[in-house]
């Protein structure tokens, strides 16, 4: 008779032969090993779909917006970026040489193993620490906090009030009202001269629209491009000279602190994650019978490598 | 009636006589008040700026604004829908009946099948269910077929209708509207805003939509219309009215603590009205005394939204009785004067009185400067 | 805890305590790795969280008997709206039938002793208290006046509590993935040996299609609730069009998880009125492979059709047209699954037990509910509707009047398992009943309602919808209070009900083998369960001694593939 039986397997499960880091749930260690595996599958999946807004976003406004891409990414140092990708693609080798160490039983190699994965880890913070203190050292942020003093090659940019004075957040000094969307106030674009009036998209029969909505207002998906409409208006628009950062350079820098950022969590907490096993390691725990841990962390360290591979060419090799 | 005397001879007033309640005392009014003969046919220019009734040049009589009817679609229509008051909206209307009448149908059909068959396969002691298939192939497939028919035969006469919906005439006549939390406003080709959307019978109207902050809709149910109308973008619409009169039209975006009152009128004008009410309107504002332009003000451009003029504090403060106190803010005291006014129309932020949130927006750009005279006017007269 | 007897079986004296007593104690329930007990603080949680959601929902209510203000003004109604359909959807309805039910019985089903991770299960469970902690703390600061779909840029510049709502909906939103990625192990790794896929309970199915969904669909709405977190502190200007970014966009990344998440909602529902509708018709359910299929193909479909949200938002027309072809194709699995499970009445032997009825009421509320979606599928006509107190009452009879039908049903299915007590069988009857009365005579108005020019997230109205609110209103209370007794009447149970046998229903999956309620590890270790075929009832027979159902001696279990 066929049985629905999965207990007798469970209790009788961990005699010596099975590591005692088999749950009673499970029939053996193969049982939980599937099991785990299947799971990590299943959780690298979900974390791909959890990055993907921030790609689609990216692609979105990439194409929407080519030249702050094609102005802003030079901001960004490829050298430093090239070695963080070395780092990582290192670090993956390690961490796949751990789950081979931990399954020939190579205590010493693992641990070895191990400790090089965190150490790449480190270095990749550590590096992406210099670029972030760069950046913030720059006023190359994120958003309004867009308010570089210099243009990537390294020439001057005019400041709207000529005064190059500025908080260290390189915010302008004006208070601004709490309501940022819309017409409400006309902000100049910090780091550029502003549009001239009278550059909205001219509608007939619309007498006021050109007074308060300044041109980078206009930048939204769908909407003529800023540029467009400014040229429309007769305006003298510069977007080759690296002097002047086209209208809202700022979304480039969003886009960038999003996805490094929430990588560099995704690091962090690999960090963590590696540290418990460099822990467990050092006590013995895994072996040829246990080695799920070790297999299902360097899983997941390859997605976060992978992720990077993406992110490198997408942030710091625009053509 | 000793007041009425006073203010006759002092202001050299014709013998009207003082409405009910409103009786001022010549000592309150905030312009020096001028001597005059009685009787005099020309009068020289009245000094108190509060009163409506002001005597006006003989060859300019004055015009008052046209208004604006009761509702007509109240009532009206189908017990399911408003009154359909352009062809897209009938073609809206009849797919509408269309899949209602399927669905009901269907869904009479299935709860006959469910009481029936509940009713005549209930479990009795002693009786033994007939043997029955447990799957039908061809019953599925019959049944997978036909309802996915009927939905491509839905989908297609949706599609087409939708593509109408967004394909204007060449010729269509265009209005701008702009949204705000909570009011809108429609911008005509000549220049005059309104609160209300006035729109010429039988002609194709197309409607250029932004807001100011947030995201609202435009919704007119009698045209069966709706669209998002979105910051720092232009979204469209058109319709063409078929009938005459007045209809509702709504917010259909949430957008904060007013949104269910940001409604307003379409008034569909019979032949010719639309272009008298066009002139009239517009020559009524430029005769308009400042103080019922203010008052014509507050009601149409919003600020009836924030500001009360009867001592209630709402989002912002209370207009009555300001004028000339002096005030907390938050550059500090402020006397409530012209300055201040035009100030805070133009520059809301600048100087934000205690107790009240920044987030007034700005009008600058959007109010002539002979409209905020007539504001300052206005509050300078409630007392 | 409640003091549920330990468990009776046909011989007498229980081998085992039961799950609800052994190791007892307040401590032992917080930190326990059993899948039952965490099904049941779950179930308290949920249940609570409802109550609070309906008691924001009589407010809302209340305040539209007439129109301007009764009760509260503007700024509070707003947010009453809010937290009801944020704790609605994010506590209530969403874990709901997995969290609570799934959790419970998945294991059972499987014969397993439990789920493939125990731990992470508990972890699930701390994440929906936290969750639930930052929702309450929204509302107690400054309750959040966006509306559950926190559109931008409203939600990026209201001065209320926003944060800890989103933030709340966030790490909810991975409560949901973690159970759906223990559920989908286990289905895969503990089933029986003799149960493939298609001799697998129709329960299982759907549980298995939302669990896909809970993991796929989550981590989108995850970003963007992140998206919106750091938009709104830090002003990084995604979602602001000042600073370059798009509104629209928003609605995009919101909608691709939310209308995944309306699955997440119902797949289970259906899954469950599968089983109690074949248990209670005595009779093998019709098309069993058309409905599993139509499970898998639901999940699969609904992630193409957010767009039908957005017909009017000012996304491109072409993509309204995709969108609007695609949502009719997601119409068609449902009204598969409607055709079969009236199918599997014909020629049954039907008992109107309270889950019966509650299956049936779904049945018809469901197809009220689909149906109204193909008004809404259609794109001229649902420029017309979008926003109107129409969508409000199609989404209510799909969320309310399916999924949270199903999950009373399956809740009084499953009590007298999860707690060995029999409820008031009459009282549950008459409640089943009036709750269907009610809902219709909150909600069949609203479809009128909102086809005549009502709006939805209206704090005041025209003085012509008048009448329709009022009768709305009614029917609310009469549900509430209904809701009220019923759920009164299942705790009743605990102290006063009659003893359950093991198979008060006549079911055939294996949980009815297991004790009611069962021991720790479901089964005694010496009666492991048998699978027989698939619901298949010929050798059930009622035994008056047992007060339930038992399966002849003879009867003979699967031992090879057996096509249903």
């Amino acid at each position: 008779m066929s049985s629905a039986a999965h207990d007798e397997g469970a209790h009788a499960g961990h005699g010596h032969a099975e590591s005692p880091f088999i749950q009673h749930h499970f029939d053996d260690g193969a049982h939980q090993f599937e099991s785990g595996k299947l799971g990590i599958w299943l959780f690298l999946g979900q974390e791909v779909l959890f990055f993907s807004a921030l790609f689609v976003a990216y692609i979105i406004y990439r194409h929407n917006h080519p030249e702050i891409f094609e102005y802003a990414h030079r901001y960004l140092d490829v050298r430093l970026g090239a070695i963080n990708t070395g780092v990582l693609i290192l670090s993956s080798l390690s961490a796949a040489w751990a789950v081979r160490a931990a399954q020939l039983n190579q205590r010493r190699a693992l641990i070895f193993c191990l400790a090089v994965t965190l150490l790449c880890a480190f270095g990749f913070l550590g590096i992406k620490y210099v670029e972030y203190a760069a950046k913030i050292h720059h006023h190359t942020l994120f958003g309004k906090r867009f308010a570089p003093h210099e243009a990537p090659d390294g020439t001057e940019i005019e400041q709207p009030d000529g005064n190059p004075g500025k908080d260290a957040k390189g915010q302008p000094t004006a208070k601004e009202p709490l309501n940022t969307v819309g017409g409400v106030k006309a902000q100049p674009i910090e780091g550029s001269k502003g549009p001239p009036p009278g550059t909205a998209p001219v509608v007939p029969g619309d007498p006021s629209a050109s007074k308060e909505e300044p041109a980078s207002a206009q930048a939204g998906v769908g909407v003529l491009p800023a540029i467009e409409a400014q040229k429309a208006a007769g305006a003298k628009i510069d977007t080759e000279s690296s002097a002047r950062p086209p209208p809202n350079t700022g979304m480039f820098f969003t886009i960038y602190f999003l996805m490094t950022g929430l990588h560099g969590v995704h690091v962090l907490a690999g960090v963590f994650v590696f540290i418990w096993l460099l822990w467990r390691a050092s006590k013995g725990h895994f072996g040829p019978r246990y080695y799920g841990p070790v297999d299902f962390a360097a899983l997941y360290w390859h997605l976060v490598d992978l992720i990077w591979i993406f992110l490198f060419p997408l942030l710091y090799l625009i053509a | 009636m000793l007041q009425y005397l006073l203010t006759f001879v002092v202001l050299g007033q014709p013998a009207t006589p003082p409405a009910a309640g409103a009786d001022k005392p010549a000592a309150e009014q905030s312009q020096p008040a001028e001597k005059a003969a009685a009787g005099d046919k020309k009068p020289e220019a009245a000094g108190n700026p509060c009163d409506k009734n002001a005597p006006r040049p003989a060859n300019k009589p004055k015009k008052t604004l046209p208004p604006v009817g009761p509702r007509t679609d109240i009532g009206a229509g189908t017990y399911w829908m408003p009154v359909a008051n352009s062809d897209m909206a009938e073609h809206v209307d009849g797919l509408f009946l269309a899949i209602l009448a399927i669905s009901i149908f269907c869904f009479v059909g299935i709860t006959i099948a469910v009481v029936y068959f509940a009713w005549k396969y209930r479990h009795r002691e002693g009786h033994q269910a007939p043997e029955s298939d447990a799957h039908n192939d061809a019953l599925e497939i019959t049944w997978t077929i036909i309802p996915s028919i009927v939905c491509v035969i839905i989908f297609l006469l949706g599609w087409k209708g939708f593509v109408d919906l967004n394909t204007p005439p060449k010729h269509a006549y265009e209005i701008t509207v702009v949204a705000e939390k909570w009011k809108w406003s429609y911008k005509y080709p000549n220049g005059w805003v309104d609160e209300n959307l006035h729109v010429p019978v039988g002609e194709p109207v197309r409607l250029v939509m932004r807001s100011k902050d947030v995201l609202h809709s435009f919704w007119v149910p009698s045209f069966r219309v709706k669209q998002d109308v979105i910051p720092n973008r232009y979204t469209k619409i058109w319709f063409e009215a078929k009938t005459p009169g007045v209809y509702r039209q709504y917010c259909a975006e949430y957008c904060g603590d007013r949104h269910s009152f940001m409604k307003s009128l379409v008034v569909v004008h019979p032949p010719g009205g639309f272009k008298r009410y066009m002139e009239e309107a517009e020559q009524a504002l430029l005769d308009m005394p400042p103080v019922e332009l203010g008052e014509y003000l507050y009601a149409a451009r919003g600020c009836n939204q924030c500001h009360s003029t009867d001592g209630t504090t709402k989002t912002g403060p209370s207009w009555k009785g300001i004028f000339g106190e002096t005030h907390q803010t938050s550059a500090g005291a402020v006397k409530v004067d012209e300055n201040y006014i035009r100030e805070s129309i133009l520059d809301p932020t600048a100087k934000v009185r205690a107790g009240f949130n920044p987030v007034m927006p700005t009008f600058k750009g959007q109010l002539k400067d002979e409209q905020i005279d007539g504001l300052i006017t206005y509050i300078k007269c409630l007392k | 805890m409640a003091t549920a007897a330990t468990t009776i079986d046909s011989s007498g004296a229980p081998p085992e305590p039961s799950y609800l007593t052994v190791k007892r104690g307040f401590r032992n329930w917080i930190v326990t790795l059993d899948h039952k007990r965490i099904g049941v603080m779950y179930l308290i949680g949920i249940t609570t969280s409802f109550l609070l959601g309906g008691v924001f929902a009589l407010l809302v209510r209340t305040e539209l008997f007439f129109p301007g203000s009764q009760i509260v003004n503007e700024a509070q109604y707003n947010q009453l709206f809010t937290l009801h359909g944020a704790i609605m959807v994010f506590l209530v309805i969403i874990p709901g039938l997995p969290a609570a039910l799934g959790n419970f019985s998945l294991p059972i089903v499987l014969g397993a002793p439990d789920v493939a991770f125990p731990r992470l299960n508990l972890f699930s469970f701390y994440l929906w208290c936290t969750g639930a902690a930052l929702m309450l703390l929204s509302l107690i600061v400054n309750a959040a006046d966006t509306g559950w779909t926190f559109y931008t840029p409203y939600s990026t510049t209201t001065g209320t509590a926003v944060v800890p709502a989103v933030a709340g909906a966030f790490v909810l939103g991975f409560s949901s993935i973690f159970t759906g990625l223990n559920f989908i192990v286990t289905i895969h790794k503990f089933k029986p040996k003799g149960m493939g896929w298609f001799q697998m309970p129709l329960n299982l199915w759907g549980i298995y299609s939302t669990a896909l969904l809970q993991v796929l669909a989550t981590p989108v709405l995850g970003i963007t609730l992140l998206l919106l977190l750091v938009e709104r502190i830090g002003r990084i200007g995604i979602f602001d069009p000042a600073l370059g970014g798009d509104p629209v966009l928003f609605q995009h990344f919101f909608w691709f998880y939310s209308h995944p998440a309306v699955y997440i909602m119902i797949l289970p529902a259906m899954a469950v009125m599968s089983d109690l509708i074949t248990t209670f018709s005595h009779k093998h359910i019709f098309g069993y492979r058309f409905i599993a299929y139509s499970s898998v193909g639901l999940a699969a479909l609904s992630f193409l059709v957010w767009g039908h949200h957005m017909f009017v938002s000012g996304q491109s027309k072409l993509a309204s047209m995709v969108f609007s072809a695609l949502t009719f194709t997601v119409a068609i699995p449902s009204a598969i699954k409607v055709f079969n499970w009236v199918a599997t009445l014909y020629k049954a032997d039907i008992t109107l037990k309270t889950p019966m009825l509650y299956a049936l009421s779904f049945i018809l509320l469901f197809t009220i509910g689909g149906l109204t979606g193909i008004f809404l599928g259609a794109l001229n006509v649902d420029v017309h509707l979008h926003d109107s107190y129409f969508v409000v009452a199609h989404f209510h009879y799909v969320m309310m009047g399916s999924a949270l039908i199903a999950f009373l049903g399956a809740l009084h299915y499953w009590w007298p398992k999860m707690f060995g007590r029999m409820f008031n069988e009459r009282v549950g009857q008459v409640c089943a009943v009036l709750v269907f009365i009610g809902f219709n005579t909150t909600f069949l108005p609203q479809f009128v309602m909102g086809a005549r020019g009502m709006a939805r997230r209206y704090f005041d109205y025209d003085p012509e919808f008048t009448r329709f609110h009022q009768v709305s209103t009614i029917g609310a209370f009469l549900m509430g209070i209904t809701l009220v007794v019923s759920f009164g009447n299942l705790i009743y149970s605990l102290f006063r009900g009659r003893r359950a046998p093991r198979n008060p229903w006549g079911g055939t999956t294996l949980e009815w083998q297991a004790p009611s309620p069962p021991p720790l590890y479901n089964f005694y270790a010496h009666e492991q369960p048998v699978l027989y075929p698939i619901y298949d009832y010929s050798d059930l027979y009622y035994d008056e001694k047992e007060g339930g159902w038992l399966r002849r001696a003879d009867a003979k279990p699967e031992d090879e593939a057996y096509e249903p």
